[in-house]
């Protein structure tokens, strides 16, 4: 009788709390408090802090084989399924136009790519391995999805702490890119009027994304479930023919998966997982990734510069840190209060998206080089 | 000479902030557009009197829409 009342004791979950658990429930308290009082990324962090919450309560078997966060985390993402949803989301939200209109502009979304070999080899430095060196340099794509997919395929033991650094940063793209801009660029550069851009034809814009997926995916074959599913996305919403699977592949779709990737993210984060000394470095080492993205794409902007004749404002090499359309504004902001006639919302939007493409390609190079 | 007030990119206009007749200064805000979900304030190319609205709120305006002019 009394073997059954302590057995029954027991098996609460109270007498098995761990101290650990209590700290994760802070940081997902923390992440809440962001999200829902601060609007940092709420559609993410919401889900991401309650998955983080409910997978530290003891003996629930959420996130053991055939639990049910587990089936979301293995189905959904290490089974890499969920992060290429999103993308067609993305594709069927992205306008190329410009970055059709200004083709130099990809370069510079490429050279924002610096950002991530820059935390890449950082990470090495700090005693990260070669994979996990990876999944930290790609926070510097400040593409959320990509770090995911990519730490699913490389490090799943870090996959919490690069997404929630991956998300707060980009939320932070605000503060980190004015810095960054203001010391490589001066007030002139920074107030320097580009010119108009030509308007894009319906056809170039269908063309666009075949063309794209044939270069990107011939030349870096692992980025192809991002890719494909990207473009795919933006055929959806170019050719005009399919209105039905352009919006609930960029709002039904796109929202329903986000909640199994967020509460599948969050309950990655045990306390065994995210309470380890390299939590830190991974935030830390992520902030450098961003801020030397930033720099990469505007130094890129001024050495081409350098060579072409129709100039670019560097500050738009600044939205090649993907964080769509939150980095273009930045950029847009910092131009105007240079020169209040400076417009620069929609040139920044071409290195910006070039930037997405960016982020999965090297994430793709890295599964190339090191699986 | 009239100085047209175009809007620098593709977007939906929110709102023009002055009236005809008001005096307006190089680089005042003279109208919202709305892009990539962001207000986008439009400033006065130059100094003058505004002399004609052009475009109501909620038209679709892109680089080639006057919204208003100036004199």
């Amino acid at each position: 009788m009394l073997e059954q009342l302590t057995e029954a004791i027991n098996s609460t979950g109270l007498l098995n709390l761990t101290p650990g658990n209590l700290i994760m429930w802070a940081v997902a308290f923390a992440l809440m408090y962001l999200a829902i009082k601060k609007g940092v990324e709420p559609l993410l962090l919401v889900p991401i802090s309650f998955g983080i919450f409910a997978a530290n309560f003891p003996l629930t078997g959420l996130m053991e084989p055939g639990g049910l966060y587990y089936m979301f985390f293995h189905n959904g993402i290490q089974n890499e399924l969920i992060p290429p949803l999103i993308f067609l989301g993305l594709g069927a939200m992205t306008d190329f136009g410009p970055v059709i209109a200004n083709p130099k502009t990809l370069l510079l979304g490429a050279a924002a790519q610096l950002g991530v070999y820059a935390a890449f080899f950082t990470a090495l430095l700090f005693g990260f391995n070669i994979a996990e060196a990876a999944v930290i340099g790609i926070i510097g794509g400040a593409d959320g999805p990509t770090t995911i997919f990519l730490s699913a395929n490389l490090a799943p033991h870090l996959m919490g702490a690069v997404s929630v650094a991956a998300y707060s940063y980009m939320a932070l793209v605000p503060l980190i890119i004015p810095p960054v801009a203001k010391l490589l660029t001066t007030p002139r550069e920074r107030a320097m009027v580009m010119k108009q851009m030509r308007p894009v034809s319906k056809g170039e814009k269908i063309l666009f994304p075949l063309l794209a997926s044939l270069v990107i995916i011939l030349l870096v074959p692992k980025s192809a479930p991002l890719i494909a599913m990207f473009m795919l996305g933006n055929l959806f919403m170019e050719s005009g023919v399919v209105q039905r699977l352009t919006d609930v592949s960029r709002n039904e779709l796109m929202n329903i998966v986000t909640i199994f990737l967020g509460l599948g993210v969050g309950a990655t984060m045990s306390a065994e997982t995210f309470l380890k000394p390299q939590t830190i470095y991974i935030f830390i080492l992520g902030i450098v990734a961003f801020a030397f993205a930033a720099a990469g794409g505007i130094l890129i902007a001024k050495i081409m510069n350098l060579f072409t004749t129709n100039k670019v404002n560097p500050l738009i090499g600044a939205a090649g840190v993907s964080a769509v359309p939150m980095a273009a504004r930045v950029v847009h902001m910092l131009g105007s209060e240079a020169n209040p006639q400076n417009y620069l919302l929609m040139h920044a939007m071409g290195p910006n998206v070039a930037g997405v493409i960016g982020t999965a390609v090297a994430a793709g190079a890295f599964i190339t080089a090191i699986h | 000479m009239a100085t047209p007030v175009n809007s620098p990119m593709v977007g939906k206009l929110i709102s023009v902030d002055v009236k005809v007749g008001d005096q307006v200064k190089e680089n005042d805000p003279v109208a919202t557009i709305e892009a990539m979900k962001m207000y986008v304030k439009i400033y006065a190319p130059a100094s003058g009197v505004v002399k004609e609205i052009k475009a109501n709120p909620g038209d679709v305006v892109n680089p080639d829409t006057v919204i208003l002019t100036l004199e």
